[in-house]
């Protein structure tokens, strides 16, 4: 009998789009709920968001197999975390672990584009962003994921950040207050998934701030 | 001499193909797997056919089997890792019994089970050849979850596997509903199994259909669907494609 299939590989790429803003005293965190694989949508209500502590929020895109094996390992690292500590771990804290749990499988990597958002010490809002293997920055605002081209260019013209070399360093959270954020977040979704196939669906947008974690939801294209 | 003519060993980095002990593609398989959540539980029905290659070499292979008190398990792909599968299964079952202390596995338990041993293969590049579809009831709570090959998984109303999530699929999402009866439920799988009866050349019009409710599970008594062959376009196929061969 003759091969048929093509060779098999341990990787997909499920898609999805992430989106991360920060400001002077909340976090905007959002993801749209599309699962695709190819050109078939697998279902449309799949959560890429994961609550990894109480001021701590991460949304991954990418391989969906890695991407829960990678939230099952941060949920298992934190809980000894507050078992040894008796506190949940800052935003920041969290994202060197992820940081150094992406990296610890450089040559087998977790094939999931992470952004990590959340509140630091001072209940400032905080943006970290990733590659696969664990290269990571802080900063203001980002996007990751299959609609990312799309949202990136679009957010730096309209964030308007401040560069990195600047000597001495700026602050990179936004101007914008958090109801402006949450607009900006839902029109950069509306235009991904114009043209993004993978980008689609429903848009997860979760706010956090001293109140707490508070999620929405926004209805996208489903074609 | 002509050394381009020297058989070199194929090696990747895998290693030589030859002497592989991994499942580098599929021998036997099965194809589609069609379910759904209705009004009191799941129906998930399959065609009995085992593909080899391209032969239909099998023509009674029961693809769908009851797992544990309160699940359903459906494959596509490859029959003997299927049927490893449902010994590993039988194992987790059993060793869970043992215990004696009235906790039974739900289908939630199972299909997180089951994802974890699909994705641990894929880490040791050695899949397991299959889509898994399961399905169950406990508590009043029905479950109906899908795993891939290299353990990509999530729950939906209704899912297909292979073929299925082409041609099945977009039937179910314009017709399914949640209040859905069980006669409702059978006519709606017999259609999506039509249309892939007609268009997925592996399937074959031999099938069950399985129910899964708090009662338990009951699977159908293999069955053909009625056809129907004498569409025009079905006897001459080109008719109306002005260019065409």
């Amino acid at each position: 009998m003759t091969k048929q299939q093509a060779n098999w590989s341990p990787y997909d790429n499920n898609g999805g789009s992430c989106v991360a803003i920060a400001g002077a005293d909340y976090c905007v965190v959002a993801a749209d709920t599309r699962m695709s694989t190819g050109y078939n949508i697998l279902t449309r209500d799949y959560s890429k968001l994961c609550k990894l502590a109480d001021k701590c929020v991460m949304a991954s895109s990418g391989f969906q197999a890695d991407v829960k094996a990678l939230q099952k390992h941060l949920a298992a690292r934190h809980l000894i975390y507050q078992h040894q500590h008796n506190k949940q771990m800052s935003c920041p804290a969290m994202a060197q672990l992820l940081s150094n749990t992406l990296y610890y499988k450089r040559f087998f990597p977790y094939y999931s584009f992470n952004v990590l958002g959340g509140l630091d010490n001072e209940g400032k809002g905080c943006v970290f962003t990733y590659d696969a293997v664990g290269s990571y920055e802080k900063v203001g605002y980002s996007s990751q994921g299959s609609g990312s081209t799309l949202i990136m260019p679009f957010l730096d013209n309209q964030l308007k950040s401040p560069s990195p070399l600047l000597l001495p360093a700026q602050d990179a959270v936004t101007p914008l207050v958090e109801a402006e954020a949450v607009d900006l977040v839902k029109t950069v979704f509306a235009s991904a998934s114009e043209r993004d196939i993978y980008t689609g669906d429903k848009l997860e947008i979760v706010v956090i701030n001293a109140d707490g974690i508070h999620r929405e939801y926004m209805d996208l294209r489903k074609d | 001499m002509n050394c381009m003519d020297s058989k070199q060993p194929e090696t990747g980095l895998l290693g030589p193909e030859s002497d592989s002990q991994r499942t580098l593609y599929p021998y036997v398989t099965g194809t589609s797997v069609v379910a759904l959540k209705y009004k009191d539980g799941i129906l998930m029905a399959a065609d009995m056919g085992g593909s080899y290659g391209s032969t239909l070499r099998y023509k009674s292979v029961e693809r769908m089997k009851p797992i544990g008190k309160h699940s359903l398990l459906g494959a596509s792909g490859e029959i003997s890792d299927f049927q490893e599968i449902l010994r590993y299964l039988d194992e987790l079952i059993l060793y869970d019994n043992m215990w004696d202390d009235g906790n039974s596995l739900g289908p939630k338990e199972v299909h997180n089970y089951l994802t974890r041993v699909m994705y641990n293969r894929r880490n040791k590049f050695n899949p397991l050849w299959n889509s898994l579809v399961l399905g169950g009831v406990k508590n009043g709570q029905t479950y109906l979850g899908m795993v891939s090959m290299i353990g990509v998984n999530f729950e939906d109303n209704h899912v297909a596997t292979g073929f299925g999530n082409h041609l099945a699929r977009p039937i179910l999402r314009q017709e399914w509903h949640e209040n859905l009866s069980f006669e409702e439920g059978v006519k709606l799988l017999e259609k999506c199994m039509r249309v892939l009866l007609y268009r997925d050349r592996s399937a074959v019009n031999k099938l069950q259909i399985a129910k899964i409710t708090e009662e338990g599970v009951t699977i159908s008594q293999p069955y053909s669907l009625k056809t129907h062959w004498e569409f025009s376009a079905f006897q001459n196929p080109t008719q109306g494609a002005v260019g065409s061969w």
